[in-house]
């Protein structure tokens, strides 16, 4: 065989070999342990479908959602599937950015996802996202500090009980915080947990002519209760705790009560990585007594961009991936408290799940009792429990989060706080064409 | 006495040396500790004692393929440095051996390009990369960080050759050899630890490069800087595995930063006194 004859067979076999190529889907996601639990589980999904190939890009949150917002926006068409949350899906859809799911197949069952989850992913009557998996936020507690108290915690306690509980647990000699909540300063993190807590106390972020409401006494109430409590029951530095500062602390024992999403159900109960994981009990995020509860909705979805060639395919794997069958998958794998909760409401009726779950009925409930279309007391014009729904909500979000985060600091005042929080909301807001 | 004194000086210097060295290394000396601790222990506050466990590697490994981004990582930084000496060569001969009235200011207005935010350009170069069917190429990325490094590479290159004395390479034209042969035979013997240096210097920061490698790539292309920033998590903890991530990203450049310290702490330190 001569050189040319050797390069000329080549060259065809790389030819021959590129069309018969599977068609290859590239997925965004998030390190998530659920997300990273699906990836090692695709020779399922694969098996099925010969001609699709996943490749996967995996970054930080925030990282994620400007790449993918900058594909998106400029049609790049990097990705074929991408993983956002509830607070994109209403803009992206409204842009049309997003493909509606209305080919997710026959035994898809999209009735069996939860109410609350389903009516955050849907716009104009449409599916734009499949929910992977959903959270709410709950109260995290030990109960062995909560007997020391001489306290009972009620299924649905009141902020009021929730302070006196605090105080009471707090032991600075033994280094326990009565309460850890959420510091750090951003649209995602402080500013999630003190929106939705907002919610309990009838605040809200705008009123019907999207007037910011800073200046109103119930932010007042939240604020003021917020920073007075974590002064007195929270950890050192609270101001820059997030989620996974938080955990960090609660698994230390070092927390009496910790605030938070429910997927931190699982780590905290977790005897490998928690050192409380037998003393933890679960109750609905705290109210004032106005009939809404500070407890946040979030889902985790696949959608699929606009941009995408593949779209047949990608939302095959849609379907997979949030199908029952794949709640199935993970429980004969790994067992059913690994499978990916706050979907489906025949997980929840499940009953080997909520053997293996204890917080599964409180997650549901926590879940069930968060209404993205009407999150606090009085109307809004925006969709959102935890954040609204609007492009302009992650710079102004991030702003008054950093304020909040300095008046728990100390650095300012609660009044000075929510003045500049009025001023700056209502600046960017004007500028947004919101106000006219 | 004044030995004395002096000698005691200079261990003084040279404890705080280490002092200083040890503060600015200790990061990553943590890092490489907190590789080798379970999840549980890594959060357990501090502590300079891992238990020595290596399933942080081993999952890391499991989770995602080191190979593939490595590689990437060695095409890029290396392809891109040879790519900026070729241009900045020439470019860094020019101005310090013919230089014009305005060379100072083109020097000048090729560092100002760095003291641009890159996000300020990421949509234009994001487009452009997209209409020239270069994202997730790497053939893109080289070109990318090339075009950053540039100045800097040009700047050191510049201060290099401006400490050969032009006598030298007049001699060599007396001599009769021509523009090329009084480049290959004459400048470039005497360059070389310059350019040695600068090259090492613009890999380390093509290695390191994060804010383009992560935005125009996504599978075929993403480095190891793409590499770390898959196992970071803002739910759930995953100290050890990110540790263990980080130390794998940061081995090769650490390894080779330490066997050339010496051209490097040279070429950067050449020129500094007189």
């Amino acid at each position: 065989m001569n050189l040319k004859t050797f390069l000329l067979g080549t060259c065809s076999a790389v030819v021959i070999a590129g069309f018969a190529q599977a068609e290859t889907l590239t997925i965004a996601t998030v390190n998530n342990g659920d997300m990273v639990r699906m990836q090692g589980l695709t020779d399922d999904f694969t098996k099925a479908n010969p001609d699709i190939q996943l490749e996967w890009v995996t970054l930080e949150e925030n990282v994620l959602r400007e790449r993918v917002t900058t594909d998106i926006a400029t049609k790049g068409g990097q990705y074929d599937v991408l993983t956002i949350g509830t607070y994109e899906v209403p803009i992206w859809a409204k842009q049309g950015w997003l493909l509606p799911l209305d080919n997710l197949g026959a035994d898809y069952d999209v009735d069996d996802l939860l109410p609350a989850i389903r009516s955050g992913l849907t716009a104009d009557g449409k599916l734009y996202a499949a929910p992977f998996y959903g959270e709410s936020s709950f109260i995290m507690y030990r109960k062995d500090l909560m007997e020391k108290a001489g306290l009972t915690m009620p299924d649905a306690p009141t902020w009021e009980f929730i302070g006196e509980a605090a105080r009471k647990m707090t032991d600075r000699t033994a280094d326990i915080s009565g309460i850890c909540l959420r510091g750090k300063a951003g649209w995602g993190e402080n500013m999630a947990f003190l929106t939705a807590t907002s919610n309990a106390f009838g605040a809200r972020w705008f009123d019907e002519n999207w007037k910011p409401q800073f200046d109103q006494p119930e932010w007042k109430n939240t604020l003021d209760m917020y920073v007075k409590l974590m002064n007195d029951a929270g950890p050192q530095g609270a101001s820059s705790n997030g989620f996974n500062e938080n955990l960090a602390l609660f698994q230390q024992g070092k927390c009496g009560m910790w605030i938070d999403a429910t997927v931190a159900a699982s780590f905290v109960t977790n005897p490998k990585d928690s050192t409380v994981a037998d003393k933890v009990g679960f109750a609905l995020a705290p109210d004032t007594g106005l009939g809404k509860r500070g407890n946040w909705l979030w889902a985790w979805s696949l959608g699929i961009p606009a941009g995408t060639q593949k779209a047949e395919a990608a939302q095959k794997f849609v379907s997979w991936a949030t199908s029952k069958h794949y709640l199935d998958l993970v429980a004969e794998k790994e067992g059913w408290a690994n499978v990916p909760p706050g979907t489906r409401s025949s997980l929840y009726a499940n009953p080997e799940y909520q053997k293996a779950a204890p917080f599964a009925k409180m997650t549901l409930d926590s879940i069930n009792a968060a209404d993205p279309t009407k999150p606090t007391v009085k109307p809004v014009p925006y969709v959102g429990v935890q954040f609204v729904a609007i492009p302009e909500f992650q710079g102004i979000g991030t702003t008054v989060g950093q304020l909040f985060s300095a008046a728990l600091a100390g650095q300012m005042s609660v009044d000075d706080a929510l003045a500049q929080a009025q001023q700056v909301t209502t600046r960017e807001m004007t500028r947004g064409g919101y106000i006219k | 006495m004044a030995r004395a004194v002096s000698t005691r000086r200079t261990a003084a210097f040279t404890i705080a040396a280490w002092i200083v060295a040890l503060i600015i290394f200790f990061p990553i000396l943590y890092t490489i500790i907190t590789s080798f601790k379970s999840e549980t222990e890594a959060i357990q506050g501090f502590s300079l004692i891992p238990s020595g466990t290596v399933e942080s590697y081993v999952e890391v490994q499991t989770q995602k393929d080191y190979f593939k981004p490595f590689m990437n990582s060695v095409i890029l930084s290396v392809g891109s440095t040879l790519l900026a000496l070729l241009i900045s060569v020439p470019a860094a001969w020019s101005m310090a051996f013919s230089p014009t009235k305005k060379t100072k200011d083109v020097l000048m207005w090729m560092l100002s390009t760095k003291m641009m935010p890159a996000v300020a350009v990421l949509v234009p170069i994001y487009l452009i990369f997209r209409d020239f069917g270069l994202l997730d190429s790497r053939l893109g990325l080289t070109f990318m960080l090339t075009m950053i490094n540039l100045p800097i590479v040009i700047w050191m290159l510049y201060t290099y050759f401006r400490e050969i004395p032009g006598e030298i390479l007049e001699a060599a034209r007396m001599d009769g050899a021509s523009l090329w042969g009084e480049i290959i035979y004459v400048l470039t013997p005497m360059a070389v630890p310059g350019i040695a240096s600068t090259m090492l210097l613009n890999i380390i920061l093509a290695w390191n490069e994060a804010f383009w490698t992560i935005r125009l790539t996504t599978t075929n292309a993403a480095p190891l800087t793409a590499f770390i920033a898959s196992f970071s998590s803002p739910q759930g903890l995953f100290w050890a595995k990110l540790s263990a991530a980080s130390t794998l990203a940061i081995a090769p450049i650490l390894i080779m930063g330490w066997f050339s310290q010496k051209q490097l702490v040279r070429g950067l330190t050449f020129g500094a006194v007189k």
